[in-house]
């Protein structure tokens, strides 16, 4: 039978990456002085667990380094090795590697093995230096030279047939561990001519047998071509415990060439070095054939589920069943009066479809302590790194958010906690000077929120300095000297291109990403990310994020005879525009003035190529939107109801459309398009240069 | 299962090297402005009516829109006006060709639009003559090939060159026209 | 059908035997610990006990000594999943009751030769 081994892949690339992800936080959790037994031995635990499965699954370079890793840990574990912050560092280190070396396998690409030797070749270093008490490694030293017994042949037996003569004299509670003699006789006939004789010398009286133990012993002669290893094969189990002795009697006929069936097969014994690697099946075979590859890999991400989603989902589909199959009785034999109780069904059915809506949804929610799961590490790293006292708080680990989502605010998380650690707080020293304790405190909150996640980024640093701030933003000509602003809105600055207070660019933050990009990120997530901050006290960025990627709360509007979707999320408000209010600035971009702000107006049926029901922008409606920079107004004709929409891909078919985000289907089976405000504004942009001469002429016709 | 899978599944069976020894392919034919062209049965998932679509803002005018089909969102793709020819009003007989392409990107489910479905025919390679080369300014990567049908000329076309997004190739009503000289002088 | 009870807290490894032993006929009953192992081999009668050592609850060590004191489990093979390192386990398991063990790593041929050795 020849099973393939790498449909299992997957599943041991996720669990692999668990097992590291647990490794991480233990080894974080670790106090070198006080070492938590329970702690240490879920770290070697896992690091066995991922050796086991590699070398079975034939990533001998992760199984080769974890070996190494898990005689450490072991020694750790029995106490026979002070555990130091030079060991917890290249563990943690170790646990980088593994995930490298494992990312890169799971691609399906040749893991590049340097720094897993380096690596390797520190551990060895600490290994060389002997351990307190008599460790693993010596056991494991007798235990190969046992190993090698086998391989000296006597003479005689490597070549031909030979007679052995074997007494076997098992230990009398041979079978309370589940060996039966019979079996081993049974394996030793398959070997070749077997003849057996019974000793009974060893029998007590019948009155004191006990007849779970085994009183016997057994002198065989085995005639075989096999070598002895074969034989001692088969006794292997129950070696220790019995008395054994295997003698060859002669060797009767010598062959001149060995037999093949006489090679050692696939041993089942212990063996202190790692097997052979199994042909390595992610080695590239082609540049081709690995792209290829890369992509199958791509698709198949899968999600693991537990149980109770499973079972709420079979409960709520034999829900759906039951009343679908009421509402059909009711519809064959329909008449009038029992329109109440079709309407009741319904209502039902919408009840039902929504609860399963919401579980399916639920399938795809995990807990976002897999994306804080990976800030104590850096944290501590970053800590050390800028000489400063960090304390990193978490909270609200388990509140759930989709996956997709959750994959992608990784990166941005990453950048603001950089940022707080790098910006945000300040060195032991100028907190002391500051009446503050050496220690600073980030704290990662998230909490539900409505329908929303909200995700919390706090420190007790400096703060964000307005002045600094402004002044920045004047010389980098984002606001006007004069420009009245309110400190949110001076605050809100840090999220425009091009803004960096950093005063020098450090390793940490300042790579050139700066908060408009985070906040981009986020925006594409049809989030909004906002600050507040007090000088000398702290700084709060607060994420909001929809549960999910999948589905959306849309505002229905109509534009000529098309009807288009808004993430009811980004509305601001929707008003009917008065004609004395709609000014057109330089640069013949339409503004409107709302209280004490001027909004740019987007005439969508313009920038779509579509004839407006109202050529009067005082017959239509404006739609205020915001969006991570700005807020605009679109021209509608008319506001249509709100609902919630699944979104679906126009990319899956054909490509990404400018202005539109995706596209969902109506109710009554209709394609609608979900506009991308983001897109409009810069669509908008383009759009008015080259329009600016005929819109200045109008314009000036309009308020003439 | 629609019929058009039947029957792609039928030929299939007969197909197989156990029963010929000359590989045939089956073609759904369809009418366009007189022409006749094919499209390998294996690519078409569907046929429908015509149905309103929703048109793509700043979409070329090939593309009339998307549709919904049974949840995917499905762009529709006027063939008459990607060949250049003559608009005509949609009717009751117009006809929208659901295709599976493959694309570099990834196997994609498009609409063609033409203006009705003709025939399914079984061809072999031996009986295709391929398109004549009509010089640089003419593309004809999309013909797979020419076929006389009972003294009719059928174009066959490669779907993946005519649909593949990215290399959709220029084609204008007097290249066809070319083409179709160029056949006849044959 | 002849039911065996894999008892490893790595669900590849889980997988991989459970998926090799129901192609050769064997019902499999999974396990990701001891506890949950002795559970399942109280609910049901096994006629062999696959497991790994080093688990989280409890132990394979563990599982093996409290399964020998079941009347049922007296004689049952209990075969453990070991790595080469674990010299000591070997010991120890057997000193627990353990009929042998499988050295990991192991492919499919190799488990299936000594699974059917070991049930005749």
């Amino acid at each position: 039978m020849s099973i393939d081994l790498s449909q299992f892949h997957q599943v041991f690339f996720e669990e692999s990456f668990e097992g590291l992800q647990l490794m991480e936080s233990s080894l974080l959790d670790l106090d070198c002085d006080n070492v938590d037994s329970e702690t240490i031995n879920a770290i070697f635990r896992a690091a066995h667990s991922i050796k086991g499965s590699s070398s079975t699954f034939g990533f001998t370079a992760v199984a080769e380094f974890t070996h190494v890793l898990e005689t450490l840990l072991d020694q750790v574990r029995e106490g026979s090795r002070q555990l130091t912050a030079e060991i917890v560092d290249l563990l943690l280190q170790s646990v980088d590697c593994l995930r490298n070396l494992l990312t890169g396998l799971q691609a399906g690409q040749t893991p590049d093995a340097t720094h897993s030797r380096e690596l390797i070749a520190a551990f060895n270093r600490i290994l060389a230096v002997k351990p307190v008490a008599q460790g693993a490694g010596t056991q494991s030293a007798t235990q190969a030279g046992k190993i090698d017994q086998p391989a000296k042949m006597e003479a005689g037996e490597a070549q031909g047939v030979t007679r052995w003569q074997i007494r076997f004299v098992p230990d009398s509670n041979i079978l309370r561990t589940g060996n039966e003699p019979l079996r081993m006789f049974r394996e030793l006939a398959e070997l070749g001519e077997l003849q057996c004789v019974a000793s009974v010398d060893r029998l007590p009286d019948l009155n004191q047998l006990n007849p779970e133990e085994c009183h016997l012993g057994w002198d065989i002669s085995l005639t075989t071509a096999a070598p002895r290893s074969k034989i001692e094969e088969i006794f292997e189990w129950v070696a220790d415990e019995s008395d054994i002795s295997i003698e060859a009697v002669d060797a009767i006929v010598p062959l001149a060439t060995p037999q093949p069936d006489a090679e050692p097969a696939q041993r089942v014994s212990p063996s202190a070095t790692l097997p052979e690697p199994m042909p390595d099946k992610v080695a590239p075979v082609s540049v081709g054939k690995e792209k290829e590859k890369e992509s199958a890999k791509a698709e198949s991400t899968s999600i693991r589920v537990s149980i109770e989603k499973i079972d709420s989902l079979v409960n709520l589909v034999g829900e759906l069943v039951i009343t679908q199959s009421m509402l059909g009785q009711l519809g064959t034999e329909f008449d009038m009066s029992k329109l109440t109780r079709l309407q009741e069904g319904l209502a039902q059915l919408e009840h039902n479809t929504r609860e399963l809506q919401e579980n399916v949804m639920r399938i795809r929610m995990l807990p976002i302590s897999f994306t804080f799961s990976r800030f104590p590490r850096m944290v501590r790293d970053l800590s050390r790194q800028l000489g400063k006292k960090i304390e990193l708080k978490l909270s609200g680990e388990q509140t759930e958010l989709d996956k997709t989502v959750l994959e992608k605010i990784g990166d941005p998380l990453v950048h603001l906690v950089r940022n707080a650690l790098d910006h945000g707080l300040e060195t032991p020293e100028q907190r002391r000077a500051a009446g503050k304790s050496e220690t600073g405190t980030i704290t990662l909150h998230a909490y539900h929120q409505g329908g929303n996640i909200m995700i919390e980024i706090r420190d007790d640093g400096r703060g964000l300095n307005r002045q600094k701030i402004r002044a920045k933003a004047i010389s980098n000509n984002l606001i006007g000297e004069n420009d009245p602003l309110s400190d949110e809105q001076i605050q809100d600055l840090i999220f425009r291109p091009g803004f960096s207070t950093a005063e020098k660019v450090t390793d940490v933050s300042g790579r050139g990403v700066g908060m408009d990009v985070v906040r981009r990120n986020i925006n594409e997530l049809n989030g909004s990310i906002e600050v507040r901050s007090e000088e000398g006290i702290g700084s709060t960025f607060t994420i909001r994020l929809p549960l999910t990627l999948a589905i959306l709360d849309g505002q229905l509007i109509q534009v000529g005879d098309q009807v288009y979707i808004v993430p009811l999320v980004s509305i601001v408000e929707s008003l009917q525009p008065k004609l004395a209010l709609v000014n057109r600035v330089a640069g013949g971009c339409d503004v409107f003035r709302l209280r004490n702000e001027y909004i740019p107006i987007i005439h969508l049926a313009e920038i779509f190529g579509i004839r407006p029901r109202n050529d009067n922008l005082e017959k239509s409606l404006l739609v205020v939107v915001e969006t991570g920079t700005a807020k605009v107004a679109l021209v509608v004709d008319d506001l249509l109801g709100q609902q919630q929409v699944v979104i679906k891909s126009m990319e899956t078919n054909y490509r990404k459309v400018e202005g539109v985000s995706g596209a969902t289907i109506l109710g009554d089976g209709t394609v609608s398009l979900i506009l991308d405000i983001t897109d409009l504004v810069q669509m908008a942009g383009v759009h008015q240069q080259h329009k600016n001469g005929l819109r200045l002429v109008s314009s000036r016709a309009a308020q003439g | 299962m629609n019929s058009a899978e039947q029957r792609a599944l039928d030929v299939s069976d007969v197909d197989s090297p156990l029963h010929s020894t000359e590989q045939t392919d089956q073609y759904l034919t369809f009418i366009m402005a007189g022409e006749e062209y094919g499209v390998d049965i294996l690519r078409v998932q569907e046929i429908r009516g015509w149905e309103t679509v929703t048109p793509i803002p700043n979409a070329p005018p090939h593309i009339k829109g998307v549709i919904n089909l049974r949840g995917t969102i499905v762009p529709i793709i006027d063939l008459r006006q990607r060949f250049g020819l003559s608009k005509v009003e949609y009717g009751p007989l117009t006809v929208v060709i659901v295709l599976k392409v493959e694309t570099r990107k990834g196997a994609r489910v498009m609409g063609i639009v033409v203006d009705a479905v003709s025939d399914v025919y079984s061809l072999s390679s031996q009986e295709m003559r391929a398109a004549p080369d009509l010089g640089d300014n003419v593309n004809t990567s999309y013909i797979k090939g020419l076929v006389n049908v009972a003294s009719k000329m059928v174009i066959l076309l490669d779907i993946n060159e005519l649909l593949g997004m990215d290399t959709i190739p220029e084609v204008s009503a007097s290249a066809l026209n070319e083409l179709k000289q160029a056949v006849d002088r044959h | 059908m002849t039911k065996i009870l894999a008892v490893d807290d790595s669900a590849s490894m889980r997988q991989m035997v459970s998926f090799t032993l129901q192609g050769a006929g064997y019902e499999v009953v999974e396990a990701c610990d001891g506890q949950e192992a002795l559970n399942k081999a109280k609910q049901s009668q096994v006629d062999l006990v696959l497991s790994d050592v080093n688990m989280p609850v409890m132990d394979g060590i563990a599982l093996i000594k409290q399964l020998r004191t079941l009347p049922n489990y007296k004689f049952t093979p209990i075969l453990m999943l070991t790595t080469e390192s674990a010299a000591d386990k070997k010991t120890e398991g057997k000193a627990a009751g353990a009929t042998g063990w499988i050295v990991k790593p192991f492919n499919p041929d190799q488990l299936l030769n000594t699974i059917k050795k070991v049930l005749g």
